[in-house]
Formats: structure tokens, C-alpha cells, sequence
């Protein structure tokens, strides 16, 4: 029985260490498939989430399209898979997903334990609280004593225990299972205050039966930077990954458009020749076509568009663009030159 | 002779029943209040439904909004269920992701599906025979090829990862369903065979189908297999969950099915041998048809628990119907305080009618069947 056991485990062994040799490169793979394999959120408003037709849209699901249009000139070569919190990781490492785009927070320890890269910042998250405004609190450093809904078992959780210990605040915690519970306690009066990532905080607010009773505090307690991974091992395709991101905030920058792209073909700029491919063979050193860019703005649009799209004004959340403006405005989006 | 004075000559006419024993008042007293535990728990129910019942009428009617372009009237203090949601999110749940434009190939599969089910079920319809050989031979494959497609005549391949809502909830269910009743009857055949090894197979394939939970094995063969086997080679990701409910089916009714086999008298046997039927005559002509007759509560039970079972599922990232009114309810305009009361309402509706219904059909199916023992 022992042997059996033994031979079984080198077997499995074997043909897990066999996989990395037969396989080709990722762009190899899904050029010959056809099609961009995407793990995404299930749901997530803003993020990712199918719309009435089921087709998915967001701004996760944007760096997915953004991908496809780079390698096939087509933001409909994707296939989504919804991956759970536990599952993402694996499915990366599996080889099952390609990219990883899945409002993961980028920390130390998934890039170094979990053989991840991660290859951009698609979104400066951070968590938040909301509270009611009859409690008369302007910040987060006057809820001593206040109790506090949580969903239990996230970073949010472990960040809220941090925020008040460093602060030498008291507080009680009240956590429920998922999202949705802690919401609805939170709105039935059981806790003072709500706290989860500042981007939930907004989607969430709209849930509540009567929004505008409720105040988000201005303090933000963590830092949650969420951006695309890739496998480790495979610098061409974070590559291509990573200057995805990167090309649709030098668009922005540029004054790029979904709209004026055709017309940008023609402009004298040196900055946007080399961005859109009239010059130079930058598509080509990452196995790309040299108008690899151009496809992303045309068929998905630059940052801003996307942002606007899913998260800002031009939606339902909402959301200011913060941090996620870009650097010549304010924030600290700030992508490398295409040169 | 005369005859006797004091002898009753007609009938005395029946006096009308005592006035505490007539008329609503007498129901009530005798239904509802015979002895003061039972007039203790009547008032309680009556508190209950009138605790319960107007809130329901007025959330569920009075107080829902029936149609809006987006989720404004619903958020408006005191607005009911929101049903508009329902409506306008009615296609995504039926059909998940598959594309608008190919979507009548799901509705010419139900449809056949349906047809054939009907003819199946209604034990009236002629040549039910076919019926069976098409349902059960034909359509699965017209049905895949139908649902995932076929470039050569025209119909564009629909990767499985955009099938969802009420139609995979259905189709997994049917697969279910429909897989695991014979398996199962070779299972529980196969236990109760004379020759070991078949025997030893088929209870080691029981009891390890019996000793895991379905959600670990679901699990394992999203997170596991990816790792064991080449991408290239394992299998879809909507077939691998489909394979486990058909099994798991299967070694739970192989025990339903054998229970039915151990309460036949072991006459009936005797006597189908003595008239020279083979093991498969005997069994396919006396053992069977009687087994599974008085089994039947316990076929539906498990068919019943399978279809609701569909729902694990959505933890392996299937967009079955549960899941669906998951990922619909979050979508921010029509964010409100009642959307998930009323999408969950919904769903609540759905496999309540259908479960319902297969509870129905198969007690009539039982007097039915029965009616021989019944005279």
C-alpha cells in the first residue's frame, strides 16, 4: 500500500514538474487557442459584472478586453472565468487563467510566496468608513467606543484592528459572514459605523434605505493598490500585460481618444507616433503587432474613458478620481513613456 | 282485528341534529377549539398569519413596483418588492452570458426538452416508447450540439463558460435526473450480485461516492485537476461538476433503489425462476416494476435534492440561476434596500413551483401505481 502511495505521489509530482517544460509561452498559447483565458470577479459593481445581455463590463474586465484587442484586435476574445477569493490564486498558478484581473490588492507576500507578478495599479483602493450623519462624527479618530460592521476573514478586518490599536482608540467590532449581511446590519441600526474598501463604501451607500442619512469619514486607513497578474516566469507576456496598462494611461496623458484615435494616426507628435505605432517597431519587441496600442484605444478607450465608464461620473457609483487621477493632475497614475 | 292503537304506523321523522353539533360555530368549536390546547394553538396561528400575512401582501403587491426603467422607484421610502428588476434582468437569468442573437437555440432545446418530457410523463400518450428512445438517445445529442454548437451547418460554437441562469440550472438538473436512475439501478443490481468483484466495485464505488461531501469534490476537481492534468485535456469546466451530480445521483439512488429490492418477498424471485425467466427477464419483467413502485417517495426525494443541489454549483463559478441572481442584484443601478429580498423572493418561487410540482406528479404517479394494492 505504501508503494502505491509513494509511486502515486512521484507520479504526480512528475507530470506537475513536466507541465512548465511542455508548455509553450503564454502569448504562444493564446494566440493558438484564439482567445484570452481572464479570471475575473463574479460580480463585483464597477469591477466586473454581466450586464442585462450577460456581457461583462467593468474596469477589471477593460484590462482583459484592452489584452485581447493588443494581441487579436478583438475585445471579444475573451473567455471569463469567475474565480472565488480562495480559488484566484490557484487558477493562476494552474495555468487555467492567463491574467489575473481580479481587484486583487498587490502585497508582498502573494508576489514573493505565491509565484505572482503583478504588473500595474489599475486601481488605488484603500478602505473606508460610513456613518451616520445624526452621529455628528467628521472623522475616523472620533469613533471611540463605536461599534464597527465588518465582513470577517478579509484584509478589511485585520486593517480595522490596526487603525485602532495604533491609534489607541477602542472600538467593537460586530463581523458577519459576507458583504451583503454586513450592510444590512449595518442599515438596521445594529453598528455606529461600516467600513470596507472605499470604492465598496460608495457602491454600497446606494443599498442603504435612506443614502443620504450616511456620510463617508474622509480618512482612509489602508492601502490597497489592485492591478493584473500574471504567472512568474514568463517576462514576454508580463510584458504585454503590464504596457497594456501602461499605453492606456499614456493615452490619457496624451490626449488619446476612443473617438479622435483615427485622427491621432496623423499627428506630428513624437510621443504619440511612437505610442500608436507610426513609428518605431515597439509592438514587435513583445511579439505584438507595432499597432498594438492603437487596437487598445480603439476598441477599449484610454484610462480615463474606462474609469469614467465603469467607476465615475459616467456610472451609477460614482466614484471621484483621487488617487487614481492622473500624476499631472493630482494623482498618482503615472505610466513609463512608450520610447 | 283491529289493529293496535299505539303501533307506529310510519316513520317517526329524524329530529334535526342539536344545535351544538350544526353550523359554523359547531365547525369551529369541533376543528379548532375541542380542548384548550388546541384553542390555545389556533389563536396563535391566527396571530401569526395576521402577523405575517398583510406585511407579505403589501410587500410582495400593493407596495411593489411593477415597472421602471431603472432602480430610482424602488429606492423611494416605502416602495415595496421590486419587480421591474425581475423583468428587466428576467433574460440574464434565463439565459446568463449565452449571446443575444443565438439565444433561440436555448428556447428550441427547452421546447424539445419539454415536448418530450410531456409525452414521457403522461402515461396516457401513445408510443411512449419513442419518446424514451428519443429523449434518451436523440436529444442529448441534438441537444449538445444545439446548445454548444455546430460551425459546419451554421451554428457559431458558445463556449460553455457563457451559458447560465435558469436554463444550466435546468440542464444540470436533467442530466442529473436522467443519468443517475439507471446508473443507480446497475449500482444497486450490481450490489446485490453474486459475482464479488461486481459487488466489491459497485459498493466501493457507493460508499465513496456516499463518504464525501459533494461541495470537497466539486472543489477538487476545479482547483486539483487543473494542477494534475494539461489544460488542453480537462475537462469543461461546466462538464466537471455536471459529472459529479450524475454520480453522486447515482450512489444515493443505488441505495434508494436497493431498499426497494430487499422489501420484494423472496417469492417473487422463486417464482419468476420456476418459470424459467432469466436474471434479466425476472428482474426487468417482476423485480423491478414492483421495487420501484414502492419506492417511488424515495426516487423523488433524491431527484428533488439533486435538482436543489444544482445550486453548489455557484461556488465553482458556475452561473447557475442562484448564481445569476447573484451577480444581477449588485449591479448599481438598480442598487436598493430591497433589491436581494426581492431577487431571492424570486428564486425562492422558482425551485419552490418546480420542486412542487415534481412532489405532485409523483404522488399521482403513486395512486396511480398503487392501485392495485389499494382495492
Amino acid at each position: 500500500m505504501k508503494k502505491i502511495i509513494a509511486s502515486a505521489i512521484a507520479l504526480a509530482t512528475v507530470s506537475v514538474a513536466a507541465l512548465p517544460a511542455t508548455a509553450a509561452t503564454t502569448l504562444d498559447t493564446v494566440k493558438s487557442r484564439g482567445v484570452l483565458v481572464c479570471g475575473t470577479n463574479p460580480g463585483l459593481a464597477g469591477f466586473a459584472m454581466p450586464d442585462d445581455k450577460g456581457n461583462y463590463t467593468g474596469l477589471d474586465v477593460d484590462v482583459c478586453r484592452a489584452i485581447a484587442s493588443a494581441i487579436f484586435n478583438d475585445p471579444t476574445k475573451v473567455k471569463f472565468i469567475p474565480l472565488n477569493a480562495k480559488d484566484r490564486f490557484t487558477a493562476l498558478q494552474s495555468g487555467e487563467v492567463d491574467v489575473l484581473a481580479r481587484n486583487t490588492t498587490w502585497t508582498q507576500s502573494r508576489q514573493s510566496e505565491l509565484g505572482l507578478m503583478f504588473t500595474n495599479v489599475n486601481y488605488y483602493d484603500g478602505q473606508g468608513f460610513m456613518v451616520r450623519k445624526k452621529l455628528g462624527v467628521a472623522s475616523a479618530l472620533k469613533l471611540d467606543g463605536a461599534s464597527i460592521c465588518v465582513q470577517q476573514g478579509t484584509t478589511t478586518e485585520l486593517n480595522l484592528t490596526d487603525f485602532f490599536r495604533k491609534n489607541n482608540i477602542k472600538y467593537s467590532p460586530v463581523t458577519f459572514q459576507d458583504a451583503d449581511q454586513t450592510v444590512k446590519a449595518y442599515d438596521s441600526g445594529r453598528c455606529d459605523a461600516f467600513t470596507t474598501d472605499a470604492s465598496g463604501l460608495a457602491a454600497e451607500r446606494v443599498k442603504l434605505v435612506n443614502p443620504s442619512e450616511h456620510i463617508i469619514l474622509p480618512e482612509i486607513i489602508s492601502k490597497e493598490p489592485l492591478g493584473p497578474a500574471v504567472r512568474k516566469g514568463d517576462d514576454q507576456w508580463f510584458d504585454i500585460v503590464q504596457w497594456t496598462g501602461f499605453a492606456m494611461l499614456d493615452a490619457e496623458e496624451a490626449g488619446v481618444t476612443q473617438a479622435n484615435v483615427d485622427a491621432m494616426l496623423k499627428s506630428d507628435d513624437p510621443g504619440i507616433k511612437r505610442l500608436l505605432g507610426t513609428e518605431g517597431k515597439f509592438g514587435q519587441t513583445m511579439g505584438l503587432t507595432n499597432d498594438w496600442a492603437y487596437r487598445i484605444i480603439k476598441n477599449v478607450g484610454n484610462y480615463g474613458e474606462s474609469f469614467e465608464r465603469n467607476v465615475g461620473e459616467g456610472s451609477p457609483l460614482k466614484l471621484a478620481r483621487g488617487l487614481n487621477q492622473l500624476w499631472t493632475k493630482g494623482g498618482i497614475q503615472y505610466a513609463p513613456p512608450v520610447r | 282485528m283491529t289493529q293496535a292503537a299505539f303501533v307506529q304506523q310510519t316513520l317517526r321523522e329524524a329530529q334535526p341534529a342539536p344545535r351544538s353539533e350544526v353550523g359554523i360555530l359547531a365547525t369551529l368549536r369541533k376543528n379548532l377549539f375541542s380542548t384548550p390546547l388546541s384553542g390555545v394553538l389556533t389563536l396563535l396561528g391566527a396571530a401569526l398569519v395576521v402577523y405575517i400575512v398583510p406585511g407579505m401582501v403589501r410587500f410582495l403587491f400593493t407596495d411593489a413596483v411593477w415597472s421602471a426603467p431603472d432602480g430610482a422607484k424602488c429606492r423611494v421610502e416605502g416602495a415595496g418588492a421590486c419587480w421591474a428588476f425581475i423583468e428587466r434582468k428576467l433574460p440574464y437569468l434565463t439565459y446568463g452570458s449565452y449571446p443575444v442573437s443565438q439565444r433561440w437555440r436555448v428556447d428550441v432545446a427547452i421546447v424539445i426538452g419539454a415536448v418530450l418530457i410531456l409525452w414521457l410523463l403522461r402515461t396516457t400518450a401513445p408510443r411512449r416508447n419513442l419518446a424514451a428512445g428519443l429523449f434518451f438517445l436523440v436529444y442529448p445529442v441534438l441537444g449538445f450540439f444545439l446548445l454548444h454548437g455546430f460551425p459546419l451547418i451554421g451554428l457559431p460554437v458558445v463556449d460553455t463558460t457563457r451559458w447560465g441562469g435558469i436554463f444550466v440550472t435546468l440542464l444540470m438538473a436533467l442530466v442529473g435526473i436522467v443519468f443517475s436512475l439507471p446508473l443507480g439501478i446497475i449500482l444497486a443490481l450490481g450490489r446485490r450480485s453474486k459475482l464479488p468483484v461486481i459487488r466489491f466495485v459497485c459498493t466501493i464505488f457507493i460508499e465513496f461516492a456516499r463518504g464525501v461531501p459533494f461541495i470537497t469534490v466539486l472543489f477538487m476537481a476545479n482547483t486539483m485537476l487543473p494542477l494534475f492534468v494539461p489544460d488542453a485535456y480537462a475537462p469543461d469546466r461546466l462538464l466537471r461538476p455536471m459529472i459529479g451530480t450524475a454520480i453522486f445521483g447515482a450512489a444515493y439512488m443505488a441505495e434508494v433503489v436497493r431498499g426497494g429490492l430487499q422489501a420484494m418477498p423472496r417469492g417473487q424471485f422463486e417464482g419468476a425462476m420456476a418459470m424459467g425467466l432469466n436474471y434479466t427477464q425476472m428482474m426487468r419483467l417482476i423485480v423491478l416494476p414492483q421495487a420501484l413502485v414502492l419506492v417511488i417517495p424515495a426516487i423523488v426525494n433524491s431527484f428533488i435534492s439533486q435538482f436543489k443541489d444544482t445550486t453548489l454549483v455557484s461556488i465553482v463559478g458556475i452561473f447557475d440561476f442562484l448564481n445569476t441572481i447573484d451577480a444581477a442584484r449588485i449591479d448599481p443601478v438598480w442598487d436598493g434596500p430591497y433589491i436581494s429580498t426581492t431577487a431571492y423572493t424570486f428564486a425562492a418561487l422558482f425551485y419552490f413551483s418546480f420542486c412542487f410540482s415534481m412532489s405532485r406528479y409523483s404522488q399521482w404517479m403513486e395512486r396511480r401505481l398503487a392501485a392495485g394494492r389499494n382495492r
